[in-house]
């Protein structure tokens, strides 16, 4: 079984490479049958990777342990779905998710557009299968999942396999890396069209219209993803913290924020025709940022704690990341004169500039991320000395960026295009500005002092103001003209400009992370040695250990302490942090107890024993308002799915020459 | 003013800001890679700057008590005395043999940490046949 499973990811890469060549031959001599064959190639590579992942994951959920990779990653006491999610838990897995992901795309791809788009569907299919290709070159000989452990030439089966990390056994790891994936490797949809409508030269935006539904459910994928991770954190580490600047959240975060500048500046090109090369820049960037995540988590080139260990992969992600931007910087740089902008700038407050500007801080954030996360790697080339930067490095520079842009999110949307007047400016901004001065002075006069946490907090009413306006006034409207009730009004506005105002709900779940982010800034925490009975104090709660017990499962040995907490001497809640060794890798693994409410959540830490008296050592912390953060990412969700249900009204925009273009492909995008 | 100068001037204030946060920030934030031997040799002048310093946790070392952990750490034949009162806890990971890369200042004979990234050498990628109970024989990767 294990031969067929190396055949089908061989068999994958050779009929890869066959696709790539067929299609940009067909598209050369202009052969039809060539270029169906190449078409019809992905879906044959579909299939060999399913029959490739259909064995490895039947050899996890077997417990197969011949399988090198089985062994390594699962043990026969796991629950099922932690023996599927073994898949996922190391290197050669990881990279056949990869490729069972953009297979699965590149199928739907080919199923969808197999009659639309003929002269750029080549190039498209090219660039989606030589991505493939890559991956599958990774599978097929550094890294393949279907290695068998041997004794002399006899294939042998260990006893029992070494488990996934514990630290991994939490429900929203099961579901993280594949979310996360499906969002870095969807990009390359978006980018496979941008290069094919750019080596054909198609006239119009084609590409855009054609991928950007791609792009909002690939970067929802990637909110998603990282979210998940920042829960997990929170959630499993011990210390509460869901962001760390660690190189591998970085790398995570920045094609993040190079997709997010993408959806924001496409809209210039949809209604203005402009920053035409500045999207393709994006789009490229984007692709080879997530193709630069997974090199980084997978080279080790930089120390985090999360970085797998070093391997020999980390040169051929450098070959392919090379060879890719340099066709691509090639590519936009002859084909400057079709890239041209149709419109300029023409006033520093406008719709247009507020776009600008906020693609120019998101890319700044990038750029700056990037770079302290290379720091060690640069440092060390240029003075010959490793240097790192630490956090607040990161929050000295991303908080006032994040702030700035938090401000952009209220006013961008709410100016006009071209040019705003005065008048305009005063009406759509008057109130919500006077009233967060207000709450901010008030806030200031309750006693917060801190002022990036002030700031926050009147960005977040302003912002969440201004949406709450532009809702309320477009729903009033219709409310009036349809006679119904504001709340059927609202759905109706919704309804008939899904994308703008998903966006603005989008933004909402935005502004609500943000009052979740501001919390950390009155987190507080205390570290104690206890016994039994012993009491101690952390901001109002009164803390009392009553009990500390131990005991023994299948899979691990642990330790408990019942600790209840109370308020002004009333009962609030009782909680059981754990502390765990798993037999089977004797690790140590803490389960941390949360009490959660809207206003601050109550985690406490079973930390450790301590060496001399035996006592165990309880870390507690107040998380105030950390819950919106995850009730901001549903409002997000929300917001996403609203922007991919097609528009009851058909948008056409006023734009000189391509007015009939666009509301031709309108037609044939749907 | 034209336009051009206009925008020119807004990018050139948003990118100077954001230039003069990061470059401000290097110098408290840096922290410089150091092994072992590296640190012993230092002149005190270097030894003032933020260190980052990588090791394996001696065993039988760790030593807990209330919010302090004391331990050391061995890179050769050198060893380094580490002291830790951080308010995050220690990553499950740190443990007796554990990888450690610590950031933190020297003080007096012993290096205060102020945080601790930790990796057990096997977690990931155990060699194949090395964790395996009651296995005493070599096992290689065939493909």
């Amino acid at each position: 079984m294990e031969n067929i499973g190396a055949l089908a990811i061989l068999l994958a890469f050779c009929l890869g490479i066959y696709s790539v060549a067929a299609s940009l031959v067909g598209a050369w001599k202009k052969k039809p049958f060539l270029i169906a064959s190449g078409e019809r190639a992905v879906i044959a590579v579909w299939a060999l990777i399913m029959v490739a992942t259909g064995i490895l994951v039947y050899a996890l959920v077997t417990s197969d342990f011949r399988f090198a990779y089985v062994a390594s990653h699962s043990n026969r006491d796991m629950p099922w779905y932690y023996k599927v999610s073994s898949w996922w838990g190391g290197q050669e897995g990881s990279l056949l998710l990869w490729n069972f992901l953009l297979s699965w795309y590149g199928l739907v791809v080919v199923l969808q557009n197999r009659r639309k788009h003929r002269p750029m569907m080549p190039y498209v299919v090219a660039t989606l299968m030589a991505t493939q290709v890559f991956f599958l070159t990774l599978n097929a000989f550094p890294a393949s999942p279907f290695q068998m452990l041997a004794q002399g030439r006899n294939i042998v089966e260990v006893p029992d396999g070494n488990g996934l990390n514990p630290l991994l056994q939490y429900w929203t790891m099961l579901i993280h890396p594949p979310i996360l994936y499906l969002g870095y490797v969807g990009f390359v949809v978006p980018f496979a069209f941008a290069l094919g409508s750019l080596i054909t030269r198609q006239p119009g935006d084609q590409w855009i219209f054609t991928t950007r539904r791609w792009a909002i459910v690939t970067w929802f994928f990637q909110s998603t993803g990282i979210l998940l991770g920042a829960g997990w954190s929170y959630a499993v580490l011990g210390w509460g913290g869901y962001w760390v600047w660690d190189p591998v959240e970085n790398v995570s975060f920045l094609p993040w924020l190079t997709s997010t500048a993408f959806l924001h500046s496409v809209m210039m090109q949809e209604k203005k025709g402009m920053m035409k090369v500045w999207n393709m820049v994006l789009v490229a960037a984007t692709f080879f940022l997530c193709i630069f995540g997974t090199f980084m988590t997978r080279s080790g080139i930089v120390a985090s704690v999360h970085a797998f260990a070093t391997s020999n992969i980390g040169n051929y992600f450098l070959v392919f990341l090379v060879l890719g931007i340099a066709l691509t910087i090639y590519m936009i740089l002859g084909r400057l004169d079709y890239l041209k902008s149709e419109a300029e700038l023409e006033s520093v407050v406008s719709r247009e500039s507020s776009f600008l500007f906020n693609n120019l801080i998101l890319l700044a954030s990038c750029f700056a991320t990037l770079w302290g996360t290379l720091f060690p790697v640069i440092s060390e080339a240029v003075t010959g000395e490793k240097v790192s930067v630490d956090a607040p490095w990161f929050n000295r520079i991303n908080i006032p960026i994040a702030l700035f842009l938090l401000f952009l999110t209220g006013v961008g949307p709410l100016l006009a295009w071209r040019r705003v007047s005065a008048e305009g400016l005063k009406r759509n901004f008057k109130w919500p500005l006077l009233g967060s001065l207000l709450m901010m002075t008030g806030l200031a006069a309750a006693g917060i002092r801190h002022p990036y946490a002030l700031i926050t907090f009147g960005l977040c009413l302003f912002v969440g103001w201004t949406i709450g306006q532009e809702f309320y006034k477009g729903a009033g409207a219709i409310a009036k003209k349809e006679s119904m009730n504001l709340m059927s009004g609202m759905v109706e506005l919704t309804h008939r400009n899904t994308r703008r105002y998903g966006g603005y709900l989008v933004h909402m779940g935005i502004v609500i992370m943000f009052i979740g982010f501001a919390g950390a800034a009155f987190n507080r925490d205390t570290t104690v040695e206890v016994e039994q009975g012993r009491s101690f104090q952390l901001g109002r709660y009164d803390l009392k250990v009553t009990g500390v017990n131990s005991g023994q499962t299948d899979n691990y040995v642990w330790q408990n302490a019942t600790i209840e907490a109370s308020v002004e001497g009333k009962p609030y809640a009782t909680l059981h942090p754990e502390r765990r060794i798993y037999s089977q890798s004797q690790q140590p693994v803490g389960a941390v107890s949360i009490h959660r409410r809207l206003n601050e959540d109550l985690y406490i830490n079973f930390a450790a024993i301590s060496s001399e008296a035996q006592k165990p050592i309880i870390q507690a912390y107040i998380f105030p308002l950390v819950s919106w953060i995850w009730i901001g990412y549903w409002v997000l969700l929300i917001g996403s799915v609203v922007c991919l249900i097609p528009s009851k009204v058909k948008m056409s925009y006023a734009r000189t020459e391509v007015v009939g273009m666009a509301g031709k492909h309108e037609k044939v995008a749907k | 003013m034209n336009r051009t100068v206009k925008f020119g001037l807004v990018i050139a204030i948003v990118l100077g800001t954001i230039g003069w946060l990061a470059a401000g920030g290097i110098g408290e934030s840096a922290s410089y890679f150091k092994s072992i031997p590296e640190v012993e040799k230092m002149t005190p002048s270097e030894r003032a700057k933020k260190l980052r310093v990588g090791g394996v946790v001696e065993t039988g070392s760790i030593k807990r008590s209330g919010n302090v952990v004391d331990f050391v750490i061995v890179d050769g034949s050198s060893k380094m005395k580490v002291q830790y009162a951080g308010n995050e806890p220690l990553p499950d990971t740190f443990k007796d043999g554990s990888q450690a890369l610590i950031d933190g200042r020297l003080g007096d004979g012993v290096f205060h940490a102020s945080k601790i990234a930790a990796k057990c050498a096997s977690k990931y990628e155990a060699k194949p046949g090395q964790n395996y109970k009651g296995s005493g024989s070599v096992y290689v990767k065939v493909s």
